[in-house]
Formats: structure tokens, C-alpha cells, sequence
């Protein structure tokens, strides 16, 4: 324990804590819980029942009233506390309600039925993960269908970005050829236009090749990207052309120089690329939103969309199906998160 | 294990590379082993020149073309009829004043948005990436923290949040149970405007944390270690040397988060769709609404609409980096 309090109170060559540490630790737990608590929100309130989510206030876990199943009665009934005339309490299970009056038995001696007013009962409820939303969820939001076109949106998305775009920026760094400055320049100059601005223009295109309602239509139109080109040109600069020179005097083609020394070389610049690509491919919704209008195609940000537009009220339903969402790239985060930090914080913006 | 696996991968790469060889060797024998750079340049260029460069310029065919037709060839040319329309105004300063008068509305939506997102962005981030770059414990865990909105969809990140701010939510919960009256955060115009820029901050914030983050730790700990030897004062050194020499990635930052905020759309079509009634339209939906969403598609008004926006991040970069040179 003590050395535990010494690794947490350690600080560079001072004794003790002074109150800016203090201060910092403050700022790092509010901010801890800023950024988990309503994901945490999220998750906890997608296990209530449609019941238990529009209770207000609102309460922090998910509860369940305790059901009973008694012989010669169809449904599982409900248990309540109830307290009788005489002062006893007993927990019973409510036949039915009329009116301000709840009408009891005890599991274990169904003939007698007890009368109670409402107000001298209370249900009893435990603490219960269920998972009812998600299966009545996945019944309208066809999950597993958004999720693969999602995927293979991201996959081929990714790939494509990383090959043509390495491709290019080999090309650019390492070669002269007439033309090249220019194409530079132009691919530079519409760093700054985002698809958001040429939306009328480039559903045109589209709908001329012919790519509407095709997951190849989300997939290739984005994957030239400037920022990429730009990114890894910059990286592959700084790799010394005599490397290239003497594979050259061994024989190598040029197509191999690019497979076996410069994409390897170049691999921690590929690397926050493709974080980057899956990132913007996995969260993207304006573009597939435009070019998608089949729900057969829908990747998972605009079936979440369309559902939660559509289902308003049904937050209990919206509320697992968000958790399904968000729950891959957590997952991938969860494992990879060193690299994605370290590696937008390093190469990612220089 | 993982060494036979990585050697299976590094030997199914090796075929690969093999076969490829074969046949771009040829093709490099073909044209030349330096006219092999148009072949490396060809695809991206191709997507490119289709999918950005075309349609940047088709989208001023559509600015000076008229009607509801979608095919370029149906459009009558109008010259600036699409721009004298968007800036028919008896009074700049009051929309309901203007022909277009949604789209006014959706500028200063996104104007006010613009300003405040991108101060209380860069304030909280410059924040955070000094508090992350002190001496800590488990900094790695936290720069994780802070990032991790990031990587969520704009359309689960308002929807987590609807489900706190609405009315039978978690915030009206606490306010319940400290024994004040619920409010309406969503369709309260002031409150529903309020929450779209914090919401904005709370996914985006880590980002640029992380950029900041790594602009403060390339400044060289000599430069502190000097100025404490001379009896500088943390605010001292924070003034003259953290904020100067942390001015290149701060002018990233800036212009970054300008750009995004300018372009907003998806984070705020899934949380407000632009209500209440008007109050939180942006630019963008304005534009994604009357070219796809209404019926009748005014596609020579959207186009006008985005050129003008795109002319805006132009003026807006080109000011920031001259500031900037003539600072230094």
C-alpha cells in the first residue's frame, strides 16, 4: 500500500504533492468521468425496460421487478412488498389491480387471495442486465447487415486509399517527370475542399457512372485523398534516393523499389493513414447518406440515423442499437489505442 | 508462434511481390523505366481528377444554371441569378428580410457556432494538453480518455447526448433530485444552441489534445531547465516560451478546428435536425436540404450556397497563415 501511495504522490526531483498536482489530478478525474460517464449512461440504460426507461428521474442501474411463475396462472406475475392491515409485510404476487385496490396471493398458498390498496405495496426489484432491447432491436435494425457493409465500406475503403495514394506519393517524391509540380499544386490547392461543398456536383458523377445505390460508391470517390498524398509524400522524402539507386544497380524494377523498400519504409506514415481512413470511412454519414436511399445498402452511421428518425419514442430500442454501434470501434480502440495516440500525435500532423 | 505467422505473411508478400514484378516489369520495359512514375501517379490521379477536380468545376455550372433539373444539359444558364437570389436583402442583419431567407438563418447559426466552438475547442485542448504534458501518473490512460469521443460517430455521439438532455433524461434526473424544475435543453433555443457547440467540444476535444500535445513536448526541456536557473515563474515561462515556440501547432489547431466547424452537419442533423424550428440549421443541412431533402431540388441555390462557403474557408485559412507570417 505504502509503495503504491509513493508511485501515485512520486513527482520530478520534489517532495510530496504541491496543490498544482492536486489540481491537475481534480482536472484528469472530472475529466475521466466527462468523457466515460455518458457512454456508461448509454450502456447501463440500454439494458432497462421500455417500462424502467421513461421513468423519471431516472435511476442509475438497470432494475427488473422480480417475476413469479404460479400453477393457474398463464402470465409470470409480478412480486410486490405489500403491507397488510394487520402490520405485517409480506411479499406477494399481484393477480390483478382494480382501481386504487391490488388484489395478492402468496406463491406458496395461491387460493387465498389478500386485498391491499395500492399505496401499501411496493415492487420489488433487483438489479437485472436485460437484453430484451437488443433482441426486439435487431428485429427492425438489421444489424449484422449494416455492420458488413460498414466493414467492407471500411476494408476496401481503407486499402484502396492506402495503395493509390502511396502509389502516387512515390511517384511525386522520387521521380521527375513533366507535369509533376503541377499535379502537386492542384492536388494541394483542394486539401481545403471537403466533399460537404461539392455534394450536387459529385452526385452527378455518380449518377452517370452510374454508382447509386452501390457500396463502390461510397468506396472510391473518397479514396484520392489529398491529405494522404500529402502526408506520406512528406515521409517518403526523407527516405535517401541512394537506397533506390543501388537497388537499381541490382536489378530491381521500379515496381519493386515501391513493394519492398518504400512501403516498408515508409510504414509508420502508411500506418496513421490507414487510422485516419478508418476512421473517416467507419463514422462517415453525408456522403453514404446522398448516395445510399436502399436500406439494403445502409451502413451502420445511417441505419442508426434512419432508425432513431424513424422510432422517435422507442428510445429503449435506439439506446441498444446505439451500444451495437459504438461497440466495434470500442473494441478495436480498446486494443490498439497506444498506437492510434502515439502515432496522430507524431507523424499525424507534421 | 507469432514469428512463424509473420514469416508465412512476409513469404505470402514475397509471392506477391513476385507476381506483381512479372507484370509491371513488362509494362516498365514497355514505357521506360522513368515513365514509370505516370503508372505510380495514374490511379490516384484518375479518382481524383473524376471525383474532386470534375466536380469542383461542374459545381459552378450549377451555380450559373437555373431550374429543378438535375442533368447539366436540362439547366438554362442564368448567369448570377442563383447568387442575386441568396443575397436579396433588404437587411443583411435580419434574415426574415431576405428572399432566402433559410439560408441566412443558417449562417448566423453557423457564424455564432463557428466562434464560440472554436474558442472553448482550443481553450479546453490547450488546457488539457498542458495538464497531460505535466509529470503524471498513467498519462498513456489518459490521453486515451480524452481521445476517445474522437473515434465515436457523429451520429452515436448526439445520440448519447439527446438521451441525456432530453426531458425525462439524466441531466433533468440531478436537477430533480437538487430540487429544481426540469429544462427543456432541446427545444429551448438558447439551451438547444448550447449544447450543440459542448457537444462538439466533448467528441473533437481530444484530437486536438493530441496535436497539442505533441507540439508542447518537441519544446526542448533545456529551454525550462535555463529559465528556472535565471528565476523565471511558471507564468513567466509559460509566456515566453511554451506560447511562442507552441504558436506553429496552435495555428494548426485553429485552422483545423475552423474548417470542421464551418462544414458542421452530421453531429447536429442527428441531435437537433436543426431545431428548434430553425435555431440550429447549419450551412451545410441548408445546403443538403434544398439540393436532396426538399421536394422541389434547387440544385443552381445549393450550388451557389456551397461556392460561397468554400470561399469563406479560403479567405478564412489565407488570413489566418498571413497573421501568422507577419507575426514572426
Amino acid at each position: 500500500m505504502a509503495s503504491v501511495s509513493e508511485f501515485v504522490t512520486r513527482t520530478r526531483g520534489k517532495k510530496g504533492l504541491h496543490f498544482t498536482d492536486y489540481l491537475t489530478y481534480a482536472y484528469l478525474t472530472l475529466g475521466t468521468i466527462i468523457m466515460f460517464g455518458p457512454v456508461l449512461w448509454l450502456v447501463l440504460s440500454s439494458f432497462k425496460s421500455s417500462g424502467e426507461v421513461v421513468k423519471f428521474p431516472p435511476r442509475l442501474l438497470p432494475y427488473q421487478q422480480e417475476m413469479v411463475v404460479v400453477e393457474g396462472y398463464d402470465e409470470p406475475l409480478p412480486m410486490f412488498r405489500a403491507t397488510l392491515e394487520s402490520g405485517d409485510v409480506r411479499d406477494l404476487a399481484q393477480i390483478r389491480r382494480i382501481g386504487l385496490e391490488s388484489q395478492l396471493i402468496d406463491p406458496a398458498n395461491p387460493e387465498q387471495v389478500i386485498k391491499v390498496n395500492i399505496e401499501n405495496r411496493e415492487p420489488i426489484e433487483s438489479v437485472e442486465f436485460n437484453l430484451n432491447n437488443y433482441r426486439e432491436g435487431i428485429q427492425s435494425f438489421d444489424f449484422a447487415r449494416y455492420l458488413r457493409n460498414s466493414v467492407v465500406v471500411t476494408v476496401l475503403a481503407t486499402a484502396l486509399t492506402l495503395l493509390v495514394n502511396s502509389m502516387a506519393a512515390f511517384g511525386l517524391s522520387k521521380y521527375k517527370f513533366a507535369g509533376r509540380d503541377a499535379i502537386f499544386v492542384i492536388m494541394i490547392s483542394t486539401l481545403m475542399v471537403p466533399i460537404s461543398v461539392i455534394l450536387v456536383p459529385i452526385f452527378l458523377v455518380i449518377t452517370n457512372v452510374g454508382w447509386n445505390n452501390t457500396l463502390i460508391g461510397i468506396i472510391v470517390p473518397g479514396a484520392a485523398t489529398p491529405t494522404g498524398v500529402f502526408l506520406l509524400r512528406q515521409y517518403m522524402l526523407t527516405i535517401p534516393d541512394e537506397l533506390l539507386d543501388s537497388a537499381r544497380i541490382d536489378g530491381a524494377s521500379e515496381w519493386r523499389i515501391y513493394l519492398q523498400i518504400i512501403l516498408p519504409l515508409a510504414r509508420p506514415a502508411l500506418a496513421v493513414l490507414m487510422i485516419f481512413s478508418i476512421m473517416w470511412r467507419w463514422n462517415d454519414f453525408l456522403w453514404p447518406k446522398i448516395v445510399l436511399s436502399q436500406s439494403e445498402f445502409f451502413t451502420l452511421q445511417v441505419g442508426l440515423q434512419t432508425f432513431q428518425s424513424e422510432l422517435n419514442i422507442q428510445w429503449h430500442l435506439i439506446l441498444a442499437m446505439t451500444v451495437l454501434t459504438l461497440l466495434p470501434i470500442t473494441l478495436v480502440f480498446s486494443f490498439l489505442q497506444k498506437y492510434i495516440t502515439t502515432g496522430i500525435a507524431t507523424t499525424g500532423m507534421k | 508462434m507469432t514469428t512463424t505467422s509473420s514469416r508465412i505473411l512476409s513469404r505470402i508478400y514475397e509471392i506477391l511481390v513476385n507476381i506483381l514484378d512479372f507484370v509491371f516489369g513488362g509494362l516498365q520495359r514497355l514505357v521506360g523505366a522513368n515513365n514509370m512514375a505516370y503508372v505510380f501517379v495514374l490511379p490516384n490521379l484518375l479518382i481524383f481528377g473524376i471525383f474532386i477536380l470534375l466536380p469542383v468545376i461542374l459545381n459552378f455550372f450549377y451555380a450559373f444554371t437555373g431550374g429543378t433539373e438535375f442533368f447539366l444539359s436540362e439547366r438554362p444558364y442564368v448567369g448570377g441569378q442563383n447568387f442575386n437570389q441568396l443575397f436579396d436583402c433588404e437587411s443583411f442583419l435580419e434574415p426574415n428580410s431576405c428572399r432566402e431567407d433559410l439560408f441566412w438563418r443558417a449562417v448566423f447559426n453557423t457564424a455564432g457556432y463557428v466562434f464560440f466552438q472554436v474558442i472553448i475547442m482550443v481553450g479546453v485542448s490547450l488546457l488539457t494538453a498542458i495538464i497531460l504534458n505535466r509529470k503524471i501518473v498513467a498519462r498513456g490512460f489518459f490521453r486515451s480518455v480524452f481521445f476517445y469521443p474522437v473515434l465515436l460517430s457523429p451520429i452515436v455521439v448526439a445520440l448519447i447526448w439527446k438521451w441525456i438532455l432530453q426531458e425525462n433524461g439524466l441531466f433533468n434526473g440531478i436537477l430533480d433530485g437538487m430540487g429544481y424544475d426540469k429544462i427543456q435543453f432541446l427545444t429551448n433555443v438558447t439551451w438547444a444552441r448550447f449544447w450543440v457547440i459542448m457537444i462538439s467540444v466533448w467528441a473533437y476535444m481530444g484530437f486536438y489534445t493530441l496535436i497539442l500535445l505533441a507540439g508542447l513536448q518537441a519544446i526542448p526541456s533545456s529551454l525550462y531547465e535555463a529559465a528556472q536557473i535565471d528565476g523565471a515563474s511558471p507564468w513567466d515561462q509559460f509566456r515566453r516560451i511554451t506560447m511562442p515556440l507552441l504558436r506553429p501547432t496552435m495555428l494548426v489547431v485553429v485552422i483545423l478546428s475552423l474548417i470542421r466547424a464551418v462544414q458542421v452537419f452530421d453531429i447536429i442533423f442527428a441531435f437537433t435536425r436543426g431545431g428548434p424550428g430553425t435555431a440550429t440549421l447549419t450551412i451545410v443541412q441548408y445546403i443538403y436540404e434544398i439540393g436532396f431533402a426538399s421536394p422541389a431540388r434547387r440544385f443552381g441555390i445549393a450550388s451557389s450556397a456551397s461556392i460561397l462557403m468554400a470561399g469563406v474557408l479560403v479567405i478564412a485559412t489565407l488570413m489566418q497563415l498571413y497573421l501568422n507570417r507577419e507575426e514572426d
